[in-house]
């Protein structure tokens, strides 16, 4: 029976490697959904450089609120900017999606659930990846979506980032890797060419923070899922062997 | 008063039910007096743990109904209301999908437990048959359920499925016109869907499994060894290998149930989207009938006669390739049927049968797998090959059936149950 377990166990771990799927892209990151200050801070970010376009049709500002430790009055000062909002109100925009479409070429998709369809680390590269392109109306491409037409919001934050040619740790498609300083000589590599208000790393972990929030947004009751999750095994566990228990007693008579 | 050959409880308010409806009669039929082997193994807990899914999909499902708006314009919004704003109505909600794909699982290991230990063969037919007829049932409730969060993996997955039926010659456009009620998937397609789903399909999976286990506790259940416990009796009657299945079964299953539920809490605590499998990705995105995705995938549990479906990429006898392939997906789900009837083993379990037997079956199952797996997959020529060897072995399992389990020398059945 065990051997059949295993095999069992066996013959599926292939399927979750193939599972994950989907584009590769230059950086990961790993949600941590514990972290508020993150949380707290993505959500600021959110509302102040992403909100103008994007809604977040399905999250409220009072469960997030909730979830993320923020008192009402704070959030009602800091983080609604509308008169139209109120506390209870989903994340909802102003600009209409038929204007939208016009300037745009199509309306800015809502992002609720952009972390659950996209992927944490898809978010987060994208936002790593705009670079200078004078050729492109926004007068920014991105590297991880090409010829997107969203502009660089976080610029005043990241500076102007241009494609360079330089060394960089990090595998590079079609460039080959130096065997002497163990580095990849590249001209697609990004570089802040021009500082804005932050340095590369505070901007770095800005955009966690932005991202850590869009992972708790795709799914805000991962959090109540974890602290359920082990009371819930527990008590499976221990009914298992009391189960177990009882059923060696009653099979005791049976040769 | 009422049949005086009925089992009934001496006094009390037992006795003035008995009289009137035979509930200790059917509790003893069905249970303390339903003598099943003793040596059930590790392949008999499915059945119990169907029944278990079973139960969790109906009443979760009731609940779900109480949130969800059937219809184009509300049916996506109203699943994240459900996850959001509805009390606990996440976990109810995962538990459904989870419960989806379990159902998937335990119902594969129950059908291949069958296989493994010849529970179709006579006088078993009916069971087999009734299973299978649940099965198909299960396929097409699955199949219109998840339609219902109108992402967009529901749509194009129902649009493909769909559209096969336009294969059919003559027939098929209009055909697959009248399944969807309009000129393609809608809102209409989704109303009756709904309807299907939560009440024309479970009425009959549940009159189903009425009869699978009225059919199974007629003739009593199989066992590993595949021989008969009814031959060998004591004084009273009762089989010598067999033991009444409450209490010993029951608590025994309780185990069983326990092993699951952990299993099943674990996905649906920390990995509900079961690594896209049991929720895809692209389902996450509403439904949009002007964007089709990248690469469209039926859920793991359709993979293997998807793959089947693809593997046809020839005509033949004046057939096109694509109706070739429908007819070898129906095929495959209609073999199954008449598999009582292939097996001509004068055993019937895999521990008697000749070496051909095993190698054929564990191929089956191998190419089973490898069939899921390519299903996923977007098709390259490799892979089409692939799946076409997996195909030719999924049939030569059925039909060279007759054959090879004549031929073999089987070994000598044992008298009594072994361990």
């Amino acid at each position: 029976m065990k051997k059949q377990l295993f095999a069992l166990l066996f013959a599926l771990v292939p399927c979750t490697a193939m599972a994950a799927g989907g584009a590769s892209v230059p950086y990961s990151m790993e949600p941590d959904l514990q972290d508020q200050a993150s949380l707290q801070n993505g959500m600021k970010l959110y509302v102040n450089y992403c909100m103008g376009c994007h809604s977040l049709e399905y999250q409220r500002f009072a469960r997030a609120a909730h979830d993320l430790g923020m008192p009402q009055d704070l959030v009602e000062e800091n983080l609604i900017f509308s008169s139209d909002l109120a506390y209870n109100d989903q994340l909802h925009i102003a600009m209409d999606s038929g204007d939208a479409e016009g300037w745009f070429g199509a309306p800015p998709p809502d992002l609720t659930l952009e972390a659950r369809l996209r992927g944490t680390d898809w978010i987060y590269s994208y936002l790593l990846s705009f670079y200078k392109d004078p050729s492109r109306p926004t007068g920014v491409n991105n590297a991880v979506f090409d010829l997107v037409a969203m502009p660089n919001v976080l610029e005043p934050l990241q500076g102007v980032q241009e494609k360079v040619c330089a060394e960089t740790d990090r595998p590079v498609e079609g460039a080959e890797l130096d065997p002497l300083t163990g580095k990849y000589q590249s001209c697609e590599t990004l570089q802040v060419t021009q500082p804005g208000e932050m340095e590369p790393d505070e901007f770095e972990e800005a955009v966690y923070d932005l991202t850590n929030f869009l992972a708790y947004v795709g799914e805000p009751s991962k959090l109540q899922a974890q602290t359920l999750a082990p009371k819930v095994l527990i008590f499976i566990f221990i009914f298992g062997v009391i189960a177990y228990l009882l059923k060696r007693e009653y099979w005791r008579d049976i040769h | 008063m009422g049949n005086p050959n009925k089992a009934k409880a001496e006094s009390g308010i037992m006795r003035w039910v008995d009289d009137r409806f035979p509930a200790t009669q059917m509790w003893q039929d069905h249970l303390s007096k339903y003598y099943a082997p003793k040596n059930f193994n590790f392949w008999y807990f499915f059945g119990s743990l169907a029944l278990l899914v079973l139960v969790n999909q109906i009443l979760t499902g009731i609940w779900l109904t109480m949130s969800f708006n059937p219809s184009a314009e509300g049916a996506f919004a109203s699943v994240e209301y459900i996850m959001r704003d509805v009390e606990w109505g996440w976990l109810i909600r995962y538990m459904h999908t989870t419960g989806a794909s379990a159902f998937f699982v335990v119902v594969y290991l129950h059908m291949f437990r069958g296989l493994l230990y010849g529970s179709y063969r006579a006088p078993r037919e009916l069971v087999w048959i009734f299973g299978m007829t649940i099965y198909l049932a299960l396929m097409a409730e699955a199949f219109m359920g998840y339609l219902l969060p109108w992402g967009q993996m529901s749509y194009w997955g129902a649009q493909v499925i769909i559209s096969l039926f336009s294969a059919i010659p003559a027939i098929g456009p209009d055909l697959a016109q009248w399944v969807r009620g309009d000129f393609l998937i809608s809102g209409i397609t989704l109303n009756r869907f709904f309807a299907l789903h939560v009440v024309a399909l479970p009425i009959v999976i549940l009159a189903l499994v009425v009869l699978h286990i009225i059919a199974l506790h007629e003739v009593g259940s199989n066992n590993p060894d595949g021989i008969d416990i009814k031959q060998k009796k004591d004084e009273t009657g009762k089989p010598l290998d067999g033991i009444p299945f409450h209490p010993y079964y029951t608590v025994k299953d309780l185990f069983g149930v326990a092993v699951f539920l952990f299993v099943f809490c674990v996905v649906v605590f920390y990995f509900p989207e079961g690594g896209g499998y049991f929720i895809e990705k692209p389902n996450f995105e509403p439904a949009n009938p002007l964007k089709t995705p990248d690469h469209i995938a039926p859920v793991w549990y359709f993979t293997p006669f998807y793959a089947i479906l693809r593997a046809i990429t020839f005509s033949l006898f004046g057939l096109d390739a694509k109706f070739l392939g429908v007819m070898f997906m129906g095929a495959a789900i209609a073999v199954l049927f008449v598999l009582p009837w292939l097996d001509r083993s004068p055993v019937r379990s895999m521990r008697y049968k000749g070496w051909i037997s095993k190698v054929m079956l564990a191929l089956f199952a191998i190419s089973f797998v490898i069939l899921g797996v390519l299903g996923v997959l977007p098709a390259t020529e490799g892979r089409t090959i692939l799946a076409q060897v997996c195909t030719a072995i999924y049939f030569a399992f059925f039909l060279l059936m007759p054959i090879y389990t004549r031929l073999e020398k089987t070994k000598p059945v044992p008298e009594r149950v072994t361990g």
